[in-house]
């Protein structure tokens, strides 16, 4: 993974030089105008985020069956990527809806399963970081937990609640909204992948640590 | 040892220990009344509850008292060591946790049989008008929250800080629960009753107490272990 | 050194997460004609007219640049920090082998 570094970031560097191109380029969204613009790093923001969540769920149901700890690595670090992607939705969101709705916080429900969503991966941290040793595994519960909640979270604030334009927006938007969304989706889930690597690389030294220490007590 | 057997056991022991004490039942149930009242200076203005009151403050209501009950539940089993023991012993682990969540919703349910009708009462909600519905909605409610919360609270037996710990994992996890079961009784409660969605509200509940208790079941063992 | 490497490319185009905000500022935005869309207006809840728009679409871009720019500082700092310890056990180690 680590070797990805470099050509990874290559290719990124590439992407976000183009991508202020396009979101520029893009024509204003009829009603609501030069704020929709935010949508560009909004959405793939929240993308990045679910992604993150599945991650590291699926991580978490490796390193309960098989105790690896490379598995470990790939599911707290994607829980940190949930929380700092899952943190630029949250922000985000109320300065678009502000303008676009006249209210900071409308209760969408995607926006609120998103939410709820975040405070479990934060409850992981919490979790991991002041709950002593072994909290690992507790943690990767709490993870697999989340993520199989996604769906029920999402479904249950539906039917709660509905404002966020519908699913099939995103799928209606012409070529010149299009492209520039979909470009900025990919090149944040290309930074996604990146973090990933810098910050599974965090866990293999802290490994490393480990077993150096155990070396020079013998 | 066969499974239900063993579960059995488990349950019978707590609620022995309960019964003779009878100590985490008033508590968890006093909690519970005080939550209710708490919340009526709220939402009660002039004598009238807001609409959809009594079934909201309800479910907040059992929410926090669950938690608490869970917390005291496990504490008692981490000051005996006597989870250790049960951890030893030769039963499946898995019939460990049925055997827990079995007594821990027994528990909630005695404290439910007060604060239901008490909300009823306190807010101005016809309890009677659907019986049944209600009744389903608040078991499977708190199933689905008993089950999420004996995992946890198992988990987070021999964690720092799990006083804490506890209701910041439970709550967003649990999240679907509470809202299908205040809207679910909500729509039993109202003036003109929505049965329809109500049915929904249940189906929802059911849906995950069977996929919460299964993904239990799957990783208490993975969990527990040391 | 890698490491110093790998971090300032990383912080540089999440730097770029500023420029589309920059370029976008200079653009006027044109009048609100009523017209039919892809996304659903709410009725009841009309934009506010006075709020200006541009501080908001700013204030978006420079909020992901700082988040994910203080995020890969604390990845940063915590990378040194282990490092710093690898380097300090192996020279202890090899001081103890020498013995």
């Amino acid at each position: 993974m680590q070797k990805l570094f470099f050509p990874l970031a290559a290719v990124l560097a590439v992407m976000f030089a183009v991508a202020p191109v396009l979101i520029v380029g893009a024509p204003y969204e009829s009603t609501m105008g030069l704020v929709q613009k935010i949508f560009y790093f909004h959405f793939p923001s929240w993308m990045a985020m679910f992604t993150a969540v599945f991650v590291s769920g699926g991580a978490s149901i490796v390193f309960l069956a098989t105790r690896r700890k490379s598995a470990d690595a790939v599911a707290v670090a994607s829980a940190e990527l949930v929380v700092a992607f899952g943190l630029i939705g949250l922000l985000t969101g109320p300065l678009w809806g502000i303008k676009a709705w006249g209210v900071w916080w409308s209760w969408d429900p995607r926006g609120t399963s998103a939410l709820v969503l975040w405070l479990i991966f934060w409850g992981y941290l919490l979790l991991r970081r002041f709950g002593g040793p072994g909290s690992e595994r507790l943690a990767a519960a709490v993870a697999l937990f989340g993520m199989a909640n996604v769906p029920f979270v999402y479904w249950s604030v539906n039917l709660w609640r509905t404002l966020h334009p519908k699913t099939t927006v995103v799928s209606s938007l012409p070529v010149s909204m299009g492209l520039p969304l979909w470009w900025s989706t990919a090149a944040f889930m290309g930074l996604f992948a990146l973090l990933m690597t810098l910050r599974t690389r965090l866990e293999h030294d802290r490994a490393r640590l480990d077993e150096l220490y155990l070396a020079l007590e013998d | 040892m066969r499974f239900v057997e063993a579960a059995w056991l488990v349950t019978r022991k707590d609620l022995l220990i309960e019964f003779r004490s009878r100590e985490i039942v008033y508590t968890t149930l006093l909690f519970a009344v005080s939550c209710l009242l708490v919340f009526a200076f709220g939402f009660v203005r002039e004598g009238r509850a807001v609409e959809d009151a009594a079934s909201g403050i309800l479910w907040v209501a059992i929410a926090f008292s669950g938690t608490l009950a869970l917390g005291r539940a496990f504490e008692r089993e981490r000051q005996n060591e006597t989870l250790r023991g049960l951890l030893m012993s030769p039963i499946p682990r898995p019939a460990l946790y049925v055997g827990k969540l079995t007594g821990i919703v027994l528990l909630l349910l005695a404290v439910e049989t007060v604060i239901v009708p008490m909300a009823g009462i306190m807010f101005q909600a016809r309890m009677l008008a659907h019986p049944l519905y209600l009744v389903a909605l608040v078991l499977t409610g708190t199933v689905g929250f008993a089950a999420v919360g004996t995992m946890f609270a198992a988990m987070l037996v021999r964690t720092r800080s799990r006083d804490v710990l506890l209701p910041i994992l439970l709550y967003p996890v649990t999240v679907p629960v509470i809202i299908a079961g205040v809207r679910g009784t909500a729509a039993v409660l109202a003036e003109d009753p929505n049965l329809e969605m109500a049915r929904l509200w249940l189906s929802m509940l059911i849906a995950f107490d069977m996929l919460f208790v299964t993904l239990a079941l799957w990783t208490f063992e993975a969990v527990m272990t040391e | 050194m890698t490491r110093l490497i790998n971090t300032v490319i990383a912080l540089v185009f999440v730097l770029g997460l500023c420029a589309p905000a920059i370029a976008q500022t200079q653009q006027q935005p044109p009048p609100k004609p009523a017209a039919q869309d892809e996304f659903l207006p709410i009725d009841q809840l009309a934009p506010k007219e006075e709020l200006p728009a541009a501080p908001l679409v700013m204030a978006a871009y420079a909020i992901a640049w700082l988040v994910l720019f203080v995020y890969v500082v604390s990845v940063w700092r915590r990378l040194g920090k282990v490092e710093g310890e690898i380097a300090d056990v192996n020279r202890r180690l090899a001081g103890g082998a020498r013995r």
